[in-house]
């Protein structure tokens, strides 16, 4: 499961992130109690640099994109269902226009 | 006097001697070791009720026991010799090297043994009979009743084990420092389920019980005690232990049924063990690695608080959301679903529960029945009708049967 955020230039308080670290680790909690949680992170954007085609390296990935990754999360979902379910959990979803994409994993 | 003396002797210097007459005779010879260990204080036992103590019981002991283990070498190597005839050799004599019973080697030895009894190879069940007779000197019968099984299965565990450290080849030494931290958590992981053991046993003997679990803190300790296994994983797994061993004396009545957390006479609990928890827990908050042991000590430390507050249940609870994506268990499971409820209500905690799908456990039918008592009482009897069908052990029956006249 990918985060994406719609606006990651928009900086939320100190006291927001607590709260949204609090929800996104009792959501993480509850896949892990089922067993069904592989691993997952954070993806801050402190430091975020972009590499480009001819090689110039710019801080990132601010402006110029919309939309931003925020961390993502690996489970053992026996169906693409069982794992949009989790998804729908995922606080990040309160955000309007943010998105957690399903995915599956190539090789384990 | 005697009758008083060779038990606590026994206690405190059976696994050293042990130990060190392991590493002296080789691991192949593990069970040579202990009926040389087990016969020193039989002779103990005759030649002190005859003659009066001596004035270093301890010294005594060990050289007994150095004297018996040079003779099994010497007729073994006698034996050896006539039979093998590679041996016929005149030139192979009896190796003379001393014992060495140096404070130094005896600790060393214990370490080293640790670290063999503890080796990957061996099954974890196998592992935790052999630290209980050759690192903690109890006998098959203590050990049997503590597995609440029999002596022929417990005789046949060990045997299994020492001849995997035979056919392994594992030798009694320190591990290669690249080895170390990959060898130090089968350690402590053995350490630790030695201790639960002791806990969690269903053994009527409160005494085995507790001294099991003091085996194993007494183990730990020497791994803090010593420096290049002093980590803080390793200060965490006994801070853990400390705040654990200080509910004994409240976690069981006198009937040795069990007392919930939450009906348990605080006044009961071991402070001082508590304060020596808080100590080796901030021991071991050093370093930027997290151990499932300071998760495990933070929530029990945490427990010690028995006050309810959101931030003890708030806090507890992401320390189980945390525990849970290291390590996932059932129980661990169970208990944060528990404190979902304290946190969340009951309302979101059974959503939760119910998607747990720990059908063969009847914690889990207990945990649904508690979550439902005073929301839905037919539910909250029917979950504990299965817990009641799933229960192996009278104790928790008993709990079981009170929890059901409850829902009447």
């Amino acid at each position: 499961m990918i985060f994406r955020h719609q606006d990651g230039s928009k900086l939320a308080s100190p006291e927001q992130m607590q709260v949204w670290m609090k929800q996104t680790m009792d959501w993480i909690g509850g896949i892990a109690a089922q067993n069904k949680y592989v691993e997952g992170n954070g993806l801050p954007f402190d430091d975020a640099k972009v590499v480009h085609h001819n090689k110039t390296v710019t801080n990132g990935p601010f402006g110029e994109i919309k939309e931003t990754l925020g961390g993502y999360v690996v489970v053992k979902a026996a169906s693409v269902e069982e794992a949009c379910e989790f998804a729908k959990g995922a606080p990040v979803l309160q955000g309007e226009g943010n998105t957690v994409e399903v995915r599956k994993l190539a090789r384990r | 006097m005697t009758k008083e003396l060779i038990p606590h002797l026994f206690r405190t210097e059976f696994s050293r001697i042990a130990a060190v007459l392991v590493k002296y005779l080789g691991i192949g010879n593990m069970e040579m070791a202990e009926d040389i260990t087990s016969e020193t204080f039989l002779s103990a036992l005759e030649t002190w009720t005859y003659k009066g103590i001596p004035e270093n019981p301890t010294a005594w002991l060990y050289v007994v026991a150095k004297n018996k283990a040079k003779n099994y070498l010497s007729r073994n190597q006698v034996f050896q010799q006539k039979i093998v005839p590679v041996l016929k050799n005149s030139d192979t004599v009896i190796a003379e090297d001393e014992i060495d019973l140096s404070e130094k080697n005896i600790s060393d030895s214990q370490l080293q043994m640790i670290f063999a009894v503890c080796h990957p190879s061996i099954p974890a069940e196998s592992q935790i009979g052999l630290a209980l007779r050759i690192l903690c000197g109890f006998g098959i019968d203590e050990i049997a009743n503590a597995f609440l099984t029999n002596k022929e299965t417990v005789n046949k565990r060990l045997f299994r084990a020492r001849e995997k450290l035979r056919t392994e080849n594992i030798q009694v030494e320190f591990p290669q420092e690249a080895e170390l931290p990959g060898r130090m958590d089968a350690v402590l992981l053995t350490l630790y389920l030695l201790f639960n053991e002791g806990y969690y046993s269903e053994s009527q003997d409160v005494i085995l019980r507790e001294d099991l679990c003091f085996e194993a803190m007494r183990l730990v300790k020497l791994l803090i005690d010593n420096e290049s296994t002093n980590l803080p994983n390793v200060n965490a797994l006994f801070a853990l232990m400390c705040f654990h061993a200080s509910r004994f004396a409240a976690r069981k009545n006198d009937n040795g049924e069990i007392i919930l957390y939450e009906d348990q006479d605080e006044n009961l609990w071991d402070r001082e063990l508590i304060a020596r928890g808080v100590y080796y827990l901030h021991q071991g908050s050093t370093g930027n690695k997290i151990s499932r042991y300071h998760l495990e000590a933070n929530i029990a430390y945490w427990h010690t608080i028995k006050e309810d507050t959101a931030e003890k249940w708030e806090t507890i609870l992401q320390l189980y959301n945390h525990l849970l994506t290291l390590e996932y268990s059932p129980i661990a499971a169970l208990n944060r679903t528990f404190v979902l409820s304290k946190v969340k209500g009951k309302g979101a905690a059974i959503e939760e529960a119910e998607k747990l799908k720990l059908d063969n456990n009847h914690y889990y039918f207990m945990l649904l029945g508690e979550l439902y008592s005073g929301i839905d009482q037919s539910k909250a009897k029917e979950n504990f009708e299965k817990a009641l069908h799933l229960a192996k052990n009278n104790s928790d029956k008993a709990l079981i049967e009170k929890k059901l006249t409850l829902c009447q």
